[in-house]
């Protein structure tokens, strides 16, 4: 199953490469992994998609916490949360898809941020079902080239 | 605040934290740092490899519970120290390594001796530090002593540029370490503590299963009152040897590919098993579906990361095992209408079922004659030092007999390489645990394989006085790969027959050492009788059986019951 885990940790050299060397060296996946500085300069907040059964969430969940630079772990898909991605889609646009192009960049929401005689550029976000789902529907239209963030994500805040 | 130069403080901070004995090796990068320890009161016992240094600072932290300290140049010296380091912290054992760098200046230019060696240890030390700010290098080194010791102990690497050893550093007094990111946890949860104990009086055919965890917090006490109060019997991992008394009638020996057929049936039929600093290690556990498949499972460790990594548990208490035992006891303790005689007697059909397995298969071994058996020889010397001297050991076979011929009755008196199997590890750890314990007997059981990988030590343990007394059991093989080429291989020996070996007699002479040699059963106890007898380096050697084998053995990947036996 899918799980995203929200790692706080200290914003020292090295400190990331030991969150990535755990992976690798226990073989646990990593799907996508996003990080930079939270409010506190010494602290970078790390968001990253893996998947495993119970069991193996659980070592890593234990693992990162071991690892003395890391602060905090959270699976944030245990409760609500918010999760977007952001994308650089560079898609061909030539005098016959042009207005098609414009018409599904329009239904996801996206915004074309550069142009060229042949191309858009676009910029888009969303969960990453979203991404998935604009991905498909540009592809048969020609994209030449793509750029993921991965995913970032957030526990919802109480309601009451 | 005292301005003073960097090796001034890293000696300082040395003394502060009681480190009066350090091994190393110099270079380039560290020759500012062994110029200020000639001034001062820490003897450096200067080895002859870099993996001797830190091997010899382990076996010195095994013998003695403190920290062992290794210094080593930067580059080469590094990477020569990296198996010691990696050693350490399998077997969780508190090591800080100090090792020289560039200047900072250079760093990341492939400069001579250079070498990123807090990228290659990150996965096999518990924390390393590369210190680029003079500043941190007083906190660092304290921090590092404190992470090394607390908690599931550990190996620290310190990597200290060149120019940063030689700035000048402020000296901020000490205060008590608080980490914002590193708290573990020694007191157990009393309910999980009740729970526990509960389960503990409701078992038939309860076991309890120790580990290092036992040896490193010193709560072989507490172990052994828990397991007398109750009656219940013992079985130990090689790590956790000596953590209870070999000798009494509640151990079972060893446990796991060759434990005892006591221990691997009892953990078979067990009703409960009371895990305490162990990590169910695949040595030990053999097929892990067929791991006690009947037990309810109860796992004390510091270490949360060790519970349900490899079995399900059904009572995790995360705490130091001094503490946990010790609840353990004044819960039972404060028992009303607990009266241990008859909790005794309950246990009584399970404890006579065991002794049954025990005389069905008894660890023992075919006499042939004149020729000497390689666990004939571990007998004797158990039984002409009175089970009472440091045994320290290679890997292989050898490691084998002496964990179960040799009779540990008191903790940190095994120093071997249990997790990372490290062959040439017995040699140094010997010569650490000998001057931690100038009058203590030392001994390294070796086999003629392992002890090559680690013989330039003899120099060391002769410079510096460390007589430690060193039996080879010498079968020309490198006897366990050639065990499993022999069963399941069919007797395919590639690569382990030791075609060359030196004649250890005369290196031993080489060395200014002394060098026996047995050649048949009854020069035995003579060889040893004299080895013991003299203040000096030893070399026994014993020409032992070629193709012995140790038993009982589990093959990879069956159950703990499916044992080869003799």
């Amino acid at each position: 199953m899918k799980h995203t885990l929200s790692v706080l940790l200290l914003n020292k050299p090295g400190a990331l490469s030991r969150v990535t060397g755990l992976f690798s060296g226990r073989g646990f996946n990593i799907e996508s992994l996003s990080v930079a500085e939270t409010l506190d300069p010494k602290v970078s907040c790390l968001t990253l998609v893996t998947h495993g059964d119970e069991s193996i969430i659980e070592q890593i969940t234990k693992q990162l916490h071991k690892l003395i630079d890391v602060i905090k772990v959270t699976d944030i898909s245990e409760g609500e949360f918010v999760e977007r991605e952001m994308v650089l889609i560079q898609v061909k646009a030539e005098a016959h898809t042009r207005a098609e192009v414009l018409r599904v960049i329009d239904i996801f929401r996206g915004k074309v941020v550069d142009v060229s005689p042949t191309t858009y550029t676009v910029e888009m976000t969303g969960p990453e079902s979203k991404i998935k789902a604009v991905i498909d529907i540009l592809r048969p239209l020609g994209i030449k080239e793509i750029i993921r963030t991965g995913t970032i994500a957030m526990a919802r805040a109480p309601k009451k | 605040m005292k301005k003073m130069t960097g090796a001034q403080a890293i000696v300082k901070c040395l003394q502060e934290e009681g480190v009066n004995l350090i091994f190393g090796f110099p270079g380039g990068a560290v020759i500012d740092l062994y110029d200020e320890l000639l001034d001062s009161d820490i003897t450096h016992i200067l080895v002859r490899h870099e993996q001797g240094a830190v091997h010899a600072a382990d076996g010195y932290a095994r013998a003695t519970g403190g920290v062992g300290v290794a210094l080593l140049t930067s580059g080469p010296g590094a990477t020569n120290g990296v198996t010691g380091i990696a050693t350490a912290y399998m077997d969780s054992i508190p090591l800080v390594v100090l090792t020289g760098q560039v200047p900072r200046a250079l760093i990341g230019n492939d400069a001579f001796q250079e070498v990123d060696i807090v990228g290659i240890t990150r996965p096999c030390t518990k924390h390393n530090y590369l210190v680029k700010d003079p500043a941190d290098l007083v906190p660092v080194l304290r921090e590092a002593f404190y992470l090394a010791a607390s908690g599931r102990p550990g190996p620290v690497l310190i990597d200290l540029p060149k120019d940063v050893v030689a700035s000048k550093v402020n000296f901020p007094e000490k205060k008590k370490i608080k980490m914002q990111t590193y708290q573990p946890n020694y007191e157990p949860h009393p309910g999980q503590v009740e729970k526990a104990c509960r389960s503990m009086l409701k078992a038939k055919s309860p076991v309890l299963y120790v580990g290092g965890g036992v040896i490193l917090s010193n709560a072989n006490k507490e172990l052994t009152e828990l397991a007398q109060k109750l009656n219940i019997p013992v079985t130990m991992t090689l790590m956790g040897l000596g953590g209870f008394p070999g000798t009494d009638p509640l151990s079972l020996g060893m446990l796991g590919m060759h434990g005892t057929y006591a221990a691997n049936m009892a953990v078979a039929k067990s009703d409960l098993l009371i895990a305490v600093g162990a990590r169910f290690d695949d040595r030990v556990t053999g097929r892990l579906d067929a791991f006690a498949p009947h037990a309810k499972i109860i796992h004390i460790d510091i270490d949360p990361t060790s519970i349900s990594k490899n079995v399900g548990v059904d009572i995790p208490i995360v705490a130091d095992c001094k503490l946990a035992l010790q609840a353990m006891n004044t819960w039972f303790d404060r028992l009303k209408d607990f009266d241990p005689k008859d909790f005794a007697a309950r246990h009584q059909p399970w404890i006579e079922r065991i002794d049954a397995w025990q005389q069905e298969h008894p660890l023992t071994y075919h006499e042939e004659g004149d020729i000497i058996k390689p666990q004939y020889v571990v007998e004797k010397l158990n039984e002409l030092t009175g089970g009472d001297a440091i045994i320290a050991t290679e890997v292989g076979q050898n490691q084998m007999w002496a964990a179960q011929f040799y009779k540990f009755n008191k903790p940190r008196h095994l120093l071997t390489s249990g997790g990372l199997g490290t062959m040439g590890y017995g040699l140094p750890a010997a010569i650490g645990a000998k001057l931690a314990y100038p009058n203590a007997t030392v001994i390294d059981i070796a086999g003629d394989g392992s002890i090559q990988m680690n013989i330039q030590e003899l120099a060391t343990a002769k410079q510096w006085g460390a007589p430690v007394k060193i039996a080879i059991l010498n079968n020309g093989y490198l006897g366990m790969v050639r065990q499993w080429q022999e069963l399941f291989y069919n007797r395919r020996y590639s690569a382990t027959v030791m075609e060359v070996t030196p004649d250890f007699v005369e290196l031993a002479k080489a060395y200014g050492a002394v060098g026996l040699r047995a050649k048949t059963k009854d020069e035995v106890e003579p060889v040893i009788k004299e080895a013991l007898a003299t203040d000096n380096l030893v070399i026994m050697d014993f020409i032992v059986n070629r193709e012995e084998g140790v038993y009982p053995m589990v093959p990879a990947g069956k159950a703990t019951t499916e044992m080869l036996l003799v």
